[in-house]
């Protein structure tokens, strides 16, 4: 990070007095809901959330979070030291949404189209959002080709915005996960490996997230 | 099949505004054309173009682009872009319908995209 960079962050951290917003990024099914759950489960200040809240808007099927969700504030603690963030759960990014994807996930036409129509919505609403955020964890599954548009703009406008960022390379617990494929395409910034959905090497991210938006 | 393909060069480029970009882009794409630019767009426009995307996605028969843009943006090219980090670096990308067009390959050194012909969907 520049002087400039570290300079603009401390005025914006003073403006905001600790209200640091972090948006989860990535493209549809890579495990962002999934993360945000885990997140706040583990952190989360509402003591309501258990682990049977991991699955809470979680589908196989692309496109399940159509909007962006707050997902609260958490309150991590690590090192010795703790930092407040409050998480937001973003809808995938992508430059192509055909309905007829949808039908071969057995929903109906009206139900397929529907989805299609607030997809697109969804991605224009993360767009916005990208304006509105302190820092980024972008999610990306470990067993895809990383090197697609949608995480080079994602990644893009981070840095001229001289925000930080974190990948998150998700899914290591499958077969076929290359978090090194991952780490050579993006080779400038933070890549930790984890297993959102069986909690795999969460420590690493946290100290990873203190570290960078801290 | 005929498929068409516009190429655009860097002055071109220069030229157009932000909004004029991404209309050319779009409208030369949903005629069923791959559009090359030899110079790429900024994080901005790429943003830009991705949100109009979905504007006409919302309103038509259109499904998408597939977009892909070489070299990676973080690779410096050059001894200016070593020297200063900031320069904006050339980066070919090619844009193209995603009924029509899908990316088979894609590393740091090549892109290979496949144009389906209607026969083939
Ligand atoms: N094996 C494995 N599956 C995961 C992991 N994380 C998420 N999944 C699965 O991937 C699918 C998508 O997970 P979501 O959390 O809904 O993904 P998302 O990125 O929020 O998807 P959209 O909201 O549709 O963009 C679900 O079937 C999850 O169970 C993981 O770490 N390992
Ligand atoms: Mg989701």
């Amino acid at each position: 990070m520049s002087f400039i960079d570290g300079i603009k962050r401390w005025f914006r951290r003073l403006l905001k007095k600790g209200n640091v917003k972090i948006g989860i990024y990535g493209p549809p099914n890579a495990g962002k809901t999934t993360l945000a759950n885990r997140i706040i489960v583990d952190w989360g200040a509402e003591a309501e959330w258990s682990v049977r809240d991991l699955l809470n808007g979680v589908s196989e099927i692309p496109h399940e979070t159509r909007r962006a969700k707050r997902k609260g504030k958490v309150k991590i603690k690590i090192n010795g030291g703790s930092l407040t963030l409050d998480i937001v759960d973003m809808p995938g990014l992508a430059t192509k949404i055909d309905f007829h994807d949808f039908l071969h996930h057995g929903l109906s036409e009206e139900e397929a189209r529907k989805r299609a129509k607030e997809a697109t919505e969804g991605v224009i609403e993360a767009i916005k959002w990208l304006n509105d955020l302190d820092g980024v964890l972008l999610v990306m599954d470990a067993t895809e080709n990383p090197f697609t548009q949608v995480n080079v703009t994602v990644v893009g406008n981070m840095e001229a915005r001289g925000l930080p960022l974190i990948i998150v390379a998700n899914k290591i617990d499958l077969p076929g996960a290359s978090p090194t494929r991952i780490k050579s395409a993006f080779p400038q910034h933070p890549v930790v490996p984890v297993s959102a959905l069986k909690g795999e090497n969460m420590e690493k991210l946290y100290e990873a997230m203190a570290k960078y938006f801290g | 099949m005929d498929i068409q393909i516009d190429m655009i060069s860097q002055e071109h480029m220069r030229e157009m505004t932000t909004m004029e970009k991404i209309r050319f882009i779009l409208d030369e794409v949903q005629k069923g054309k791959i559009v090359i630019l030899e110079s790429g767009l900024s994080p901005d426009e790429e943003a830009k173009l991705i949100e109009t995307t979905m504007l006409e996605i919302a309103t038509g028969d259109f499904t998408g682009i597939e977009i892909e843009s070489y070299p990676p943006s973080h690779e410096k090219s050059g001894v200016l872009g070593k020297i200063f980090k900031k320069t904006p670096r050339s980066r070919l990308t090619i844009i193209g319908p995603a009924n029509k067009m899908k990316t088979i390959k894609k590393d740091h050194k090549l892109i290979s995209a496949i144009i389906m012909s209607k026969a083939d969907e």
